[in-house]
């Protein structure tokens, strides 16, 4: 069988409009994410029970469930939880992008949550002595001292976290979504040209995320602290 | 200055301090020494909180320390304190090191955190090296700058963990002459080390521990020369056979 | 959760059998796929380990490919993509397989093989971990290179990865949830199915969330008997 370039041509504006919104839900999903991870990470350490327990099942519930689960309930709940919060008492309809974002934002802050956790673990111990030594409350310790080398110490972790929520927002696709693969199935399924459009999908992928690790793994060598 | 009242502190159902008494003028300089396992670093972490104490009290200068007592801002603000693992902050350079206990604890304006971040590295020696990182320095160099840091906040004690112990033997001497100078500036100062040398030259007394306990306390010449307890005589022994 | 236990509307039976089923064909695709995915993904980072040859472009071309491209994208390809471009009889054999297996055998095959690509990873890193004079003890007593790795020092470095492929055993269960875009109706397209019949949205994705955290915490403690069980007296262990 042959490839059909004309249709992959006409079909490119489609497409890169897809991308666009795959590359939005990236964005949200990474800043969203890292920000509430990170007040997760924060939480576990908390010396409040209540707190740290709660941040600790959130954790573990969302990192034990598929991301298509998540989806379909935010999907199908926000609008429910919407109305009964504003007294409608019927479900309220919410744009479809707003509950991606949501969705992401939850999901990956529980992957972000250990990374960043983990970067907190692998400050050595006397640093928080340091801290406490120099009379430094603890808002400031972690704010000045503590995040900015708990975040230095997993940054390539982060990224390819990143690398992943990237391809993560292909699942969309359950909920008719039009990123860059909801786009390409969309024309595949308009015109029959199935082969072409998974086939660019898959390379436009590839080559973001190529990329991306490649340039991951030249920052991993550039991240020590130029020590003697 | 310090004065340590029947202080005692459990781990668990081991005591690691047992009714440990002693006093410090204003001024002095007090050496610690004593096999490992004694408790040295866990007794002079709870004159600056670092370690809570279960019985007992420590008052330094006008500040109680007991069990329960939990605003320690004004101490750390009277006490410094120089760890054997140095701890510098990694991520920032020499010069922020100094400077951010001074802007962020005491809010000190940024011009002059930072004249007297530069004095006080000049003082220990470190002019050149203001923009460097921690990392780019070496062991005796990072000591001196955590020297420094302590002395940021203008502290009327100054509490040293073992600073010599993690550096390598070349180093140790410029770490022990910025001590020396301290001492002679009239700091009132508490080393924990095993660095005999210095603690013959400069300390005013020795407290020697040994099991959570303070076994035997002496003015530094009467310690070496004439130590009265057989543990502190054998742990001599033991030292300076080197 | 009295949903369970109600009639289905096509009479033959009841939710719960919709939900066996869903689960049944969950753990059926993830235990395939991790068995596929344990023997290619060791192959495959063994031979990134070898020094010279071809052998190690191949491995690390395939693992670039199948880390890059989203699990939902090749899923799309195994299903619609490869039967197009195979020659044409073998294409239509594929396309007439039988519904559940239709979709189960490209699923199991591409699950299988993007988790290799992981594990080859890992088996890689868990390899170059070993200190190099094990190879060369290994080389002095005379073994060949597939006794030296399958005695010597695969035993040594599954023990390094294990962490790291307990999270991979956890995250293969998940991943099945992406064979229902090609119609295998695993467990939470049964949720999605239940909801549609009965629009008890809460109940019928409720029963399957918790199933999951069942498996998650069942595949935890299974990995974690075999972590003790393998574990070798007085080796470093991460403790103190």
């Amino acid at each position: 069988m042959r490839v059909d370039l004309a249709a992959l041509v006409s079909a490119w504006p489609f497409l890169m409009k897809g991308l666009w919104f795959t590359l939005e839900i990236t964005l949200v999903g990474v800043t969203g994410g890292i920000v509430f991870g990170s007040l997760l990470a924060v939480a576990r350490l908390s010396q409040n029970r209540l707190l740290s327990g709660f941040a600790t099942a959130y954790v573990n519930l969302m990192r034990s469930i598929p991301l298509i689960l998540v989806i379909f309930w935010v999907f199908f709940l926000v609008p429910w939880a919407i109305g009964w919060l504003t007294n409608h008492g019927r479900p309220v309809a919410v744009g479809a992008s707003l509950t991606i974002f949501v969705t992401f934002v939850l999901f990956e802050a529980a992957y972000y949550a250990e990374i960043v956790r983990a970067g907190f673990r692998s400050i050595s111990p006397g640093q928080y002595s340091a801290c406490e030594a120099l009379g430094l409350s603890k808002l400031n310790a972690y704010i000045y001292i503590l995040f900015p080398q708990a975040i230095r110490n997993v940054l390539p972790i982060l990224l390819t976290q990143t690398i992943i929520l990237f391809q993560d927002t292909s699942l969309v696709y359950v909920i008719s979504a039009t990123d860059l693969l909801g786009a390409a199935t969309k024309i595949a399924q308009r015109d029959g040209r199935l082969v072409e459009m998974y086939l660019t999908v898959g390379v436009i992928y590839f080559i973001f995320c190529f990329a991306a690790s490649q340039f991951v793994k030249q920052l991993q060598g550039r991240l020590s602290y130029g020590a003697r | 200055m310090i004065e340590i009242n029947n202080v005692s502190k459990f781990y668990g159902s081991f005591q690691v301090l047992k009714s440990c008494n002693a006093s410090i003028a204003r001024g002095e300089v007090v050496v610690i020494c004593g096999p490992s396992g004694s408790g040295k670093s866990t007794f002079i972490k709870t004159m600056n909180g670092l370690e809570t104490i279960d019985s007992g009290e420590i008052i330094v200068g006008n500040f109680r320390l007991a069990p329960g007592v939990t605003n320690l801002a004004t101490l750390r603000r009277t006490v410094g304190m120089v760890f054997q693992s140095f701890e510098l902050f990694p991520h920032l350079t020499v010069l922020s090191n100094v400077t951010i206990a001074q802007t962020k604890v005491l809010g000190r304006p940024k011009a002059e955190a930072e004249e007297k971040a530069r004095s006080l590295l000049a003082r220990v020696g470190l002019s050149a090296h203001l923009m460097k990182h921690p990392a780019q320095l070496s062991g005796g160099q990072q000591q001196r700058v955590a020297i420094a840091r302590a002395l940021a906040l203008d502290p009327e004690v100054m509490l040293f963990d073992e600073p010599t112990s993690a550096l390598d033997p070349e180093m140790v001497n410029e770490v022990l002459d910025v001590m020396t100078g301290l001492a002679r500036q009239g700091m009132t100062m508490v080393c924990v080390t095993h660095e005999m040398g210095f603690a013959r030259g400069v300390a005013n007394q020795v407290f020697f521990m040994d099991g959570g306990e303070i076994v035997e306390t002496a003015d530094a010449a009467t310690f070496f020369d004439d130590p009265q307890s057989e543990r502190a005589k054998a742990f001599l022994a033991k030292i300076l056979k080197h | 959760m009295s949903l369970l236990f109600e009639a289905t509307p096509d009479g033959a039976g009841r939710y719960l059998d919709w939900i066996i089923d869903g689960l049944a064909w969950t753990l059926g695709l993830a235990l395939g796929a991790w068995t596929i995915a344990l023997v290619v993904g060791t192959l495959v980072g063994v031979i990134r380990t070898l020094p010279r040859g071809v052998l190690p472009r191949i491995g690390r071309i395939y693992v670039e490919i199948f880390r890059n491209i989203p699990l939902l994208v090749q899923m799309f390809f195994w299903y619609f993509v490869l039967p197009e471009l195979l020659p044409a009889r073998i294409g239509m054999a594929i396309k007439q397989m039988d519904p559940p297996w239709g979709s189960f055998v490209p699923a199991l095959i591409c699950l299988g093989l993007f988790t290799a690509a992981r594990i080859a990873e890992q088996v890689r890193a868990g390899l170059q971990a070993l200190p190099g004079g094990q190879a060369q003890a290994a080389h002095a007593l005379g073994f060949d290179a597939g006794g030296m790795y399958r005695l010597i020092l695969l035993p040594q470095a599954f023990r390094i990865i294990l962490p790291t492929l307990t999270n991979e055993f956890m995250t293969i269960f998940k991943n099945t949830s992406v064979a229902l875009t090609i119609g295998l109706v695993e467990l939470t397209a049964t949720a999605r199915e239940i909801n549609e019949n009965t629009f008890r949205t809460f109940d019928a994705f409720g029963v399957v969330t918790i199933i999951y955290l069942l498996i998650a915490l069942i595949a935890w403690q299974v990995m974690h008997r075999i972590e003790q069980v393998a574990r070798l007296p007085g080796a470093a262990s991460g403790r103190g």
